[in-house]
């Protein structure tokens, strides 16, 4: 239950930051992780982007979300590559565990949505799973229309609400 | 007295057999019939009740305007303005004068008196057919606490709606619905009750946590609803009176959405999410076994009771896309209701047992619509960006549903119209509003 809230948070302050936040689940979890940017001069900053091992290498250099199609959960060409990067890094860091959020754009009823996003972070999670991943370190979740990135109503917003968001969890006991 | 009231009640029994004109007019029986598409709203004349007693003053001023805007609102009825009257009812007892309200065109005339005595407020009323010369029914009273004053003016122009529309009334309502603040990637919801015009606004749970598609019991004392507080979506039924909560217990690492009461108040149907597939289960709500009633690799979801609960309408998208489809209650063989062109979602059985009202979407537009279970007389209510999630009136003659604006600035508001697709109009409401679920006619 525990572990629950804190992903809910995580996954909050993914959807409004965009995931600056690399210090929260980095080592320390310093000031100076927050950076993003960080490690100047070669220097490795724990938990900073170019930290191979922090969340925030995994999202922004790894890329922590896959797009979809309109109404559809099929795992696009650039989603496999992207899934390929992911399930590397799960595989060498196997501390963490990750929850695979489903997002569809406002153009479909409610709970449609929900059933949809399910789908796509299902698609996610077998992907992740056929290339090694333990599936119990997999957990989804569907967000349907609620939790949108972008807010204009056109294809350019829509194509990136339509999406699943692999977040990660449970770094902490490095 | 008597005998009048006896003949009208023939007349209106007579005049239902012919498809009657949309309002009655010279002579003919006060009567509308709302399936015809009303042109020309029915003139009524409704002087302010009389106030009996000397602190009864200001209700019988707010429960006469409430009425009056109960009946307005129908778009059915049209208030002839009190600077017109001829003469005025001075007393409810008095004799009324006719030919003084026929010169103004009143077709129906309303009287009433208020008395507040201690703690109990008494509402009478008398519905008058003034080209008819006779009174509309019995005078009726209510009886309540002062503080529900806005309960017996509903009750007052139910009973005026009902009298001449033949329908059942549906003022005397509550709506359940999603409260809704904020910009569209960071809104805040939270669930709210209220009478059905918008008035006395209570919220059910904070806004903490994302929550969905509140639905009444069929007494109306209970909300199923779909909660993300847990971080995954659950179904939680709450008790309205207390505004207690808890989840119902359905399985562990799946998510459940889209609860349903059956008719029977104890049975629910829901979605669960396992693998990424989405069936349609039941259950009783306080546990036990969970039945699966679709299995198919497509979703299905927003399931809905016949009034008799012997069947479901629920959206599916196995032929590739959304459409409905009716199943027995207990599951087994669906067939397939929904044919034009476009998309269909949520469907919603009408309390008449009669059509289906459900979400269209086609050429980028969303609709509201009603069907009859057959497929047939399909009928689209609205247009625009994205409409959707109807209810039913208690009456199954009006619809509400939220409509949600385009682009960043977008705001969902709920709105009500006529299965004729007339009266269109949006409900007051503190936030933006979406996910209505109307209540049944309270007791």
């Amino acid at each position: 239950m525990k572990l629950t809230k804190h992903i809910f948070l995580l996954v909050a302050g993914l959807a409004l930051a965009a995931c600056t936040d690399a210090g929260r689940f980095g080592a320390n979890g310093s000031g100076a992780g927050g950076a993003g940017a960080g490690g100047a001069n070669g220097a490795i900053v724990p938990g900073s982007a170019n930290d191979p091992t922090s969340t925030a290498y995994f999202n922004q250099t790894v890329g922590d979300r896959v797009l979809f199609a309109v109404d559809e959960s099929t795992i696009s060409e650039t989603g496999r590559t992207t899934l390929e990067g992911q399930a590397q890094w799960l595989l060498a860091n196997t501390d963490f565990t990750a929850v695979i959020e489903g997002h569809a754009d406002e153009q479909g009823t409610r709970e449609y949505n929900v059933a949809l996003g399910a789908r796509r972070a299902n698609a996610v999670r077998e992907y992740l799973i056929s290339r090694g991943v333990a599936g119990n370190r997999l957990t989804t979740v569907s967000y349907g229309k609620e939790r949108p990135l972008e807010i204009c109503s056109n294809e350019a917003c829509y194509a990136k609400n339509r999406r699943a968001v692999t977040v990660l969890a449970g770094g902490l006991s490095s | 007295m008597k005998l009048q009231v006896f003949i009208l009640a023939i007349l209106v029994t007579l005049t239902g057999l012919h498809a009657s004109s949309a309002v009655a007019q010279g002579n003919g029986p006060l009567r509308i019939e709302i399936t015809e598409g009303v042109i020309e709203p029915l003139p009524f004349a409704l002087p302010i009740f009389e106030a009996e007693t000397p602190n009864s003053q200001a209700y019988a001023q707010q429960i006469s305007q409430v009425i009056a805007e109960d009946l307005k609102g129908t778009g059915l009825f049209r208030e002839i303005a009190p600077s017109a009257f001829i003469s005025n009812v001075s007393s409810f007892a008095a004799p009324i004068q006719y030919a003084d309200w026929k010169a103004i065109n009143a077709q129906a005339l309303i009287t009433g008196a208020v008395a507040v005595q201690g703690n109990q407020l008494n509402v009478k009323f008398r519905l008058y057919d003034v080209f008819s010369g006779a009174e509309m029914g019995d005078g009726l009273q209510f009886t309540g606490t002062p503080e529900g004053w806005r309960r017996m003016a509903h009750k007052v122009a139910d009973a005026v709606y009902s009298r001449i529309t033949g329908e059942g009334g549906y003022f005397d309502s509550r709506v359940v619905y999603v409260s809704e603040a904020g910009p569209k990637d960071a809104r805040q919801k939270r669930l709210a009750i209220m009478d059905y015009d918008g008035a006395n606004v209570q919220y059910l749970t904070d806004s903490s946590a994302i929550v969905l598609a509140p639905r009444f019991s069929p007494d109306g004392r209970r909300v199923l609803y779909t909660s993300y507080e847990t971080g995954f979506p659950r179904i939680y039924v709450l008790d309205v009176g207390s505004v207690q909560r808890r989840a119902v217990e359905t399985q562990t690492g799946t998510m459940s959405f889209a609860p349903r009461f059956a008719p029977d108040g104890q049975t629910i149907v829901f979605s669960l999410s396992e693998g990424g597939n989405t069936d349609i289960y039941a259950m009783n709500i306080n546990g036990g076994s969970v039945a699966r009633l679709t299995s198919a690799p497509s979703i299905e979801t927003a399931p809905s009771f016949s009034p008799d609960g012997s069947q479901i309408v629920f959206e599916s998208d196995r032929s590739g896309s959304q459409q409905l489809y009716v199943m027995p209650s207990r599951g087994g063989e669906a067939r397939r209701i929904s044919f034009g062109p476009g998309r269909y979602g949520t469907p919603v059985w009408s309390p008449r047992g009669d059509l289906v009202a459900f979400t269209k979407q086609n050429a980028g537009r969303f609709h509201i619509g009603v069907m009859r279970l057959d497929g047939s007389e399909e009928r689209l209510l609205t247009a625009s960006f994205l409409d959707e999630g109807p209810t039913w009136a208690p009456n199954g003659r009006v619809i509400m549903f939220s409509r949600e604006t385009q682009g960043a600035q977008g705001r969902s508001t709920l709105y009500s119209v006529d299965i004729t697709g007339r009266n269109l109009r949006p409900v007051r409401t503190p936030e933006g509003g979406s996910d209505p679920s109307w209540s049944p006619l309270q007791k």
